[in-house]
């Protein structure tokens, strides 16, 4: 397995903060890999930088073998990075399908080929009834589920999740898991996220970063990760209780 | 949505459509000489404003300062037609091209260093206002004195040279109207118009969804500008006089922008409505102000004001999205 996104000692500082600092990791073609680690770790300021919403002070990005650092959110997403937003933003006044036709359309000219792939991505993912719905109209768990189909739609080779099961029940936690594992599977399509939900990371993840204070501090199986006293003490202060036995 | 809504609301809005059409272009054999310059009027606003609509009701991003690019329109065209014979069609080949240079500076000032929403509408303000303070001083046009075309008593329509009867005027206008409401619907429904739909909804979310929302709102500036490009070449010929203080007025302006306001910002029906809702009610107001004796200049104004605040408190989304519910087309607007 080749590496389709490499960081290289990528960091981020606000004023005196060092949000991301000097982080280095590869995700392999394929992989599903889980960025983990406490609140204010960088997690999202790490997803922010690899998506172009904001351009890291020092390091390289690279995205299948070609550098993407400091290119702006489009161009990224047009080289076939998707993502989604921590707290959602599906297009409020527009239904649901326009939603997914607005991401499917980048890559295809004729709306109606774009109404396609949009319908049968939403089949896929549960929302094919709503999607006469406007998108504001939609519960949570739903609006989640479309941000994650509307990305998709951009058709592309990575796919970054920021906490995309955050807040959703353990049934629909399932069930989301499910469809993101078989795509996985059936499309090759990678995937990169960031979860605070143990239950998914387990779930899905074949390979985890650990972030802590913009540092990252352990890497490998998740089952691994979660011993490693070092991660153990970032969560708890320090323990010797199992926590992960949720 | 095309797929489920083809047999009965997309019939439905098509036949109003046709009927609503059919009534304008049978309107002049019906109607006086004033109603017929009222409709002209109310054809005027229900062009530009749909030109506004492209812009700020598509792509979400609000001008108050549309009156340059119609008063850059006004003054080419004229301007050729004065001084060198050139016919108004051939003038709009140079208006368009001025009207649209003109936006794409603004636009890329605006949209390449970030200045958006309100920013961007005072933005705009400021260029119709450098607009009208330098026309005021441009000896080339007679500045402040104004434009003149030569005005004559017409036995035949020249429709070349727009030289005519309010009449032929009319039917020029409905026919740049019904253009103007084409070439939304096929913006609207193209790929662009996803995009500009998306942009309006979150621009973030847009980039990030891959759009080149630069780009986008570029055209979207661009387009409206060459639109309303002919508003003012019509403009000019129809009124025969050009002064910078009226056609780069603020004011210009604000009435192109109050038809989609109230008609329903979006909306593909609403700034044509809206326009001669308007229009209509603001002219009964007169005449039933001047038959009871009374003459106050201003009460166009003021009644303008009136309807803005009742249908912002009342009808928010304007008053054609609730008319369509109720006929059942809802999705028009889409």
């Amino acid at each position: 397995m080749t590496a389709l996104l490499s960081i290289e000692r990528v960091s981020k500082r606000f004023r005196g903060l060092v949000a991301v600092d000097s982080v280095s990791f590869a995700v392999p073609q394929g992989a599903i890999f889980a960025v983990i680690g406490p609140n204010g770790a960088g997690k999202t300021t790490l997803f922010n930088m690899i998506a172009g919403a904001i351009p890291p002070d020092s390091g390289t990005i690279s995205f299948a073998g070609e550098e993407i650092t400091g290119l702006t959110p489009d161009a990224v997403c047009r080289r076939g990075i998707a993502r989604t937003f921590q707290l959602v933003r599906p297009f409020p006044a527009l239904s649901v399908e326009d939603n997914v036709i607005v991401g499917a359309l980048l890559h295809r000219h004729d709306v109606g080929a774009a109404r396609s792939q949009a319908q049968e991505l939403l089949r896929r993912f549960d929302l094919f009834d709503r999607r006469y719905q406007q998108a504001s109209s939609l519960t949570l768990p739903d609006r989640k589920r479309l941000e994650v189909v509307r990305a998709l739609a951009t058709e592309p080779k990575l796919l970054l999740l920021d906490e995309v099961v955050a807040g959703l029940r353990p049934t629909e936690v399932d069930r989301l898991v499910a469809v993101l594992r078989e795509l996985n599977r059936d499309s090759g399509l990678t995937i990169l996220l960031i979860e605070h939900v143990m239950r998914a990371v387990m779930a899905l993840a074949s390979r985890v970063l650990v972030l802590d204070h913009g540092v990252a501090i352990a890497e490998g199986e998740p089952r691994e990760v979660v011993r490693d006293p070092a991660v153990v003490q970032s969560y708890l202060g320090q323990s010797e209780v199992n926590v992960w036995a949720v | 949505m095309i797929a489920r809504l083809a047999d009965g609301a997309a019939r439905r809005s098509l036949w109003l459509l046709a009927a609503v059409f059919a009534a304008l272009v049978i309107a002049p054999w019906a109607v006086n000489d004033y109603l017929l310059t009222v409709m002209i009027v109310a054809l005027y606003l229900a062009y530009t404003g749909q030109a506004w609509n492209i812009m700020m009701g598509f792509a979400g991003q609000l001008s108050l300062g549309n009156a340059l690019y119609a008063g850059l329109g006004a003054y080419v065209a004229a301007t050729l037609f004065t001084r060198y014979g050139v016919a108004p069609w051939l003038g709009l080949l140079a208006a368009i091209p001025v009207a649209v240079a003109c936006a794409a500076i603004i636009g890329f000032l605006a949209f390449r260093f970030g200045v958006a929403g309100v920013y961007f509408a005072i933005l705009t303000i400021a260029f119709a206002e450098f607009a009208r303070v330098g026309f005021d001083h441009f000896d080339f046009v007679h500045a402040s004195a104004g434009l003149f075309l030569p005005v004559a008593q017409y036995t035949h329509d020249d429709l070349w040279r727009l030289r005519g009867n309010p009449t032929m005027f009319y039917y020029v206008m409905l026919a740049a109207t019904a253009f103007a409401f084409l070439l939304s619907r096929a913006l609207l429904r193209g790929r662009i118009g996803y995009f500009w739909l998306a942009i309006r909804e979150d621009e973030q979310a847009a980039r990030a969804a891959g759009i080149d929302t630069f780009r986008c709102k570029m055209l979207a500036l661009m387009i409206s500008a060459a639109v309303t490009s002919f508003a003012g070449v019509f403009y000019a010929f129809f009124y025969n006089n050009l002064f910078p203080e009226q056609v780069f007025n603020i004011s210009q302006s604000i009435e192109m922008i109050l038809g989609p306001i109230i008609g329903g910002i979006g909306t593909l029906f609403g700034p044509v409505l809206g326009a001669f809702v308007l229009t209509g009610m603001a002219e009964s107001v007169t005449s039933i102000m001047s038959a009871l004796g009374f003459d106050l200049p201003g009460a166009k104004q003021v009644f303008y004001g009136i309807c803005l605040l009742l249908v912002v408190v009342a009808l928010p989304e304007g008053i054609w999205p609730p008319l369509a519910r109720r006929f059942g087309i809802d999705k028009a607007k889409q």
